[in-house]
């Protein structure tokens, strides 16, 4: 029984990052990162991409602030914090986020505010999207491994 | 082509790197690619950082170079540590793609450009232009 949740479990979460690589959400240097992670770095992973919401989140505040502004003009400011999104999305493969970056930056770029808003909603979509994606992906991963230590609880005595 | 055995490429002792980004995140993932690699490695958060580190006597035989930081830019740390004699094989990293800001970026000096994000095949590709220059900064 044990086995067989850990099994379905396994196949969930192929299935969701299955979808997420489908519809574009990530791309494949989430896979790089699942490849930094090992027993040396068991939760590598969670780590950076909880990093990554962290910084996200303050960028996605900062722009917000930036634009509901009345009198705001600095689009080279909000230029430095879209690149810097960019850059740490694509370093975790959240290729949606990073496209809608792209775009909200060459809005930007012609001091366009009414599309800055328009490309702002869609990346806080976009972000929500792919936040709520990857904790559910996380819980099935936590799950797998506390169901893993239920059906073998000798070899975890044994390890430890 | 480098062999990775041990920890240690053909070139005999282990490999040192200086990771330089001022991003939190490409610091972790490439702390971890090089260390993955079985290269020991630290991490400057910006080019006075790195300035610092090599005026304290280290020396690397690689270092990763951001572009776009704080208190001191790539271009600026690159130029300044080949004015002080750096030998270390310097990759540019950088999300840019414009040839000409490519260009001045290895016109400071740099050895290599690798577009963000950096992978194991990027590193390694980096790795085999050491092996084959035979350039070590010792």
């Amino acid at each position: 029984m044990l086995g067989w949740g850990v099994d379905r479990l396994r196949a969930d979460m192929s299935r969701l990052l299955a979808i997420l690589f489908h519809q574009g959400v990530l791309d494949e240097q989430f896979l790089q990162l699942q490849q930094l992670q090992d027993e040396s770095s068991p939760n590598f992973v969670s780590e950076v991409v909880n990093i990554y919401f962290h910084e996200s989140e303050k960028l996605l505040r900062n722009l917000r602030g930036l634009l509901l502004d009345r009198e705001f003009s600095d689009y080279k400011k909000m230029g430095i914090h879209l690149n810097q999104f960019m850059g740490s999305s694509s370093s975790i493969g959240a290729n949606r986020v990073r496209n809608v970056c792209v775009a909200f930056r060459a809005a930007s770029e012609q001091n366009n505010r009414a599309g800055c808003l328009r490309a702002l909603e869609l990346l806080e979509h976009e972000y929500c999207y792919l936040k709520n994606k990857l904790h559910e992906l996380f819980q099935m991963e936590q799950q797998r491994v506390l169901a893993a230590g239920a059906r073998y609880p000798l070899q975890q005595q044994q390890q430890h | 082509m480098a062999t990775h055995i041990n920890g240690s490429w053909e070139l005999g002792a282990k490999m040192t790197a200086l990771v330089v980004d001022d991003d939190s995140i490409n610091q972790t993932i490439h702390h971890r690619l090089l260390e993955q690699l079985g290269i020991e490695n630290q991490v400057a958060r910006n080019g006075k950082e790195a300035i610092d580190i090599h005026c304290s006597g280290k020396k690397f035989d690689l270092i990763l170079m951001d572009r776009d930081m704080p208190i001191m830019n790539g271009i600026e740390a690159t130029r300044k540590l080949r004015a002080m004699g750096i030998r270390s094989m310097i990759a540019g990293v950088s999300t840019r793609c414009v040839k000409q800001e490519i260009q001045e970026f290895m016109e400071a000096g740099l050895d290599d450009y690798q577009e963000k994000p950096l992978t194991s095949a990027k590193i390694i590709s980096i790795l085999r232009k050491i092996h084959h220059s035979g350039s070590i900064s010792y």
